[in-house]
């Protein structure tokens, strides 16, 4: 039995056809083809399917699409402004944040979450954050860095 | 593969109901559920998210001190509720343990305690808090302590039409402090090997009024260590009295050998977390030299 999920994604109301069974990575991916928002494990260990459900980051392979009914979802597409990158995809690309890029949808949404959440995020608020999005090129140190210029840059901004 | 119907009630009722079908299941984060039910570990025909009923959502202060958590709220909105973290700031370090921000912005402590795995992070302390379970089914409702839900791994007391509502942490009165700490190879996304939740509580002079420590990942399910409690009660903390709490803990674990630890190891841990959760608790009590 099929069943129609209505959502906003991205700022767009979407409609689409999902199985009791499909979980909203398939959705956003298979039926909305979103494909920006990456499989990895499909058990929430490596979060390169992080997408933000209502605001907050959420493996998407841990979501039933029916569950996502009515839900505002954000995935990598709905980012950056037209052909203005997002702040944390600039930084992440200036310090080198992102290498194979697999898991950098997921970083990138983490980040935009934090980001919106604490004003000004310690190195610890940081790397807890993205703990739950596993990146095997960069050790992390760099994907540090540039989040840590965002939240500079933007407080520097503000006064 | 079998279809897996979605149903989402709004009343409690409504939920009973539905879970009276064969093969149902209630879901509320589903950061176990469905990866059990991805992988054809459960049998599942019917699932009833929780989510939308508000009692399985209210975080709310009752009016004795108490908090009561509805079964499937979130750790992530646990921790944005300022008064709860900031009394519960142990309990909620513990649920914190849980996976990312991405598992705890789904994973609820009702499906913590529900999952019954002896790993359960959060579990020690509401065990050690006092905390029990509002517990309805088709007969009504009950409430036992959230010790009584587990009876193995991946088994619980609750019967297969019965859903957990809320979790009810009493109120804490006196000088008390709780601590939870665990052994993880890595500091995030990883099992417990060992865990231990320690609450105390004393009185003016310092001597001790009562004492809880809870064990994890050291037996089938979450482990009062009675023995090691007895031993604290009426005394004085002291790095002797801590050191015997330790070893008595460690005596009363029963673990199992497997690719995460042997049990000798993880006994060695339970006397280790075990002193340094109640130094931790001294040093909150302002009680030094311990
Ligand atoms: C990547 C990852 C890392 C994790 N790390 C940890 C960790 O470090 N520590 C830890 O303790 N856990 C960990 N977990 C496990 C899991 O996130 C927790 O156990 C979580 O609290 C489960 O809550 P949930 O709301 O997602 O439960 P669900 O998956 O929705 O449910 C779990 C089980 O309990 C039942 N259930 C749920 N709610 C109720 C209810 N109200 N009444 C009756 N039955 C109910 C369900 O039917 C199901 O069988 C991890 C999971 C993932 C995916």
């Amino acid at each position: 039995m099929k069943i129609v999920v209505t959502l906003d994604v991205n700022g767009e109301p979407r409609q689409a056809l999902a199985d009791g069974r499909d979980t909203l990575l398939q959705l956003v991916r298979d039926q909305l083809g979103l494909t920006g928002t990456k499989e990895g494990c499909s058990n929430g260990n490596c979060g390169a399917c992080t997408v933000l459900l209502d605001g907050e980051p959420v493996c998407a392979c841990l979501v039933l699409a029916a569950e996502a009914q009515g839900a505002h979802v954000t995935t990598i597409e709905g980012v950056a402004v037209g052909n203005a990158l997002h702040p944390v995809q600039a930084a992440l690309i200036k310090f080198g944040g992102t290498q194979c890029g697999f898991c950098t949808p997921g970083v990138v949404l983490s980040a935009v979450a934090l980001l919106d959440r604490v004003a000004v995020p310690s190195d610890a608020d940081i790397r807890y954050a993205i703990a739950g999005n596993i990146c095997r090129c960069t050790g992390y140190g760099k994907i540090v860095e540039a989040i840590q210029a965002v939240a500079t840059s933007r407080q520097e901004a503000s006064r | 593969m079998q279809e897996l119907h979605y149903s989402r009630p709004t009343t409690v009722a409504d939920a009973v109901v539905a879970l009276a079908r064969p093969d149902a299941r209630v879901l509320a984060g589903g950061t176990d559920l469905i990866v059990q039910v991805r992988e054809n570990r459960r049998q599942v025909a019917h699932v009833i998210d929780l989510k939308r009923i508000p009692e399985l959502n209210a975080i709310t202060r009752q009016a004795d001190g108490g908090w009561r958590i509805g079964a499937a709220a979130s750790v992530g909105r646990l921790g944005r509720d300022a008064a709860f973290a900031a009394e519960h700031h142990a309990l909620l370090d513990s649920a914190r343990l849980i996976g990312s921000l991405q598992i705890q912005n789904r994973a609820s402590l009702g499906g913590n305690v529900c999952n019954a795995a002896p790993s359960a992070d959060a579990v020690p302390l509401l065990i050690c808090l006092g905390a029990r379970g509002v517990v309805a089914g088709p007969g009504g409702r009950r409430t036992l302590p959230i010790v009584e839900i587990a009876t193995g791994p991946g088994r619980s007391s609750l019967a297969a039409a019965e859903i957990l509502v809320a979790i009810v942490v009493p109120a804490q009165t006196g000088r008390w402090a709780a601590k939870y700490l665990r052994f993880t190879p890595r500091r995030e996304m990883d099992i417990a090997i060992a865990g231990v939740g320690v609450w105390l509580q004393l009185d003016q002079q310092s001597a001790i009024t009562g004492a809880a420590i809870t064990l994890a990942s050291v037996a089938p399910t979450p482990l009062v260590a009675a023995a090691a409690q007895t031993l604290l009660v009426g005394e004085r903390l002291s790095p002797k009295l801590i050191a015997a709490a330790a070893q008595s803990a460690a005596d009363e674990a029963r673990p199992i050998s497997d690719t995460r630890g042997s049990a000798d190891y993880r006994r060695q841990l339970v006397a280790v977390l075990t002193r340094r959760a109640l130094e931790a608790c001294a040093g909150e009590l302002g009680i030094h030299g311990t």
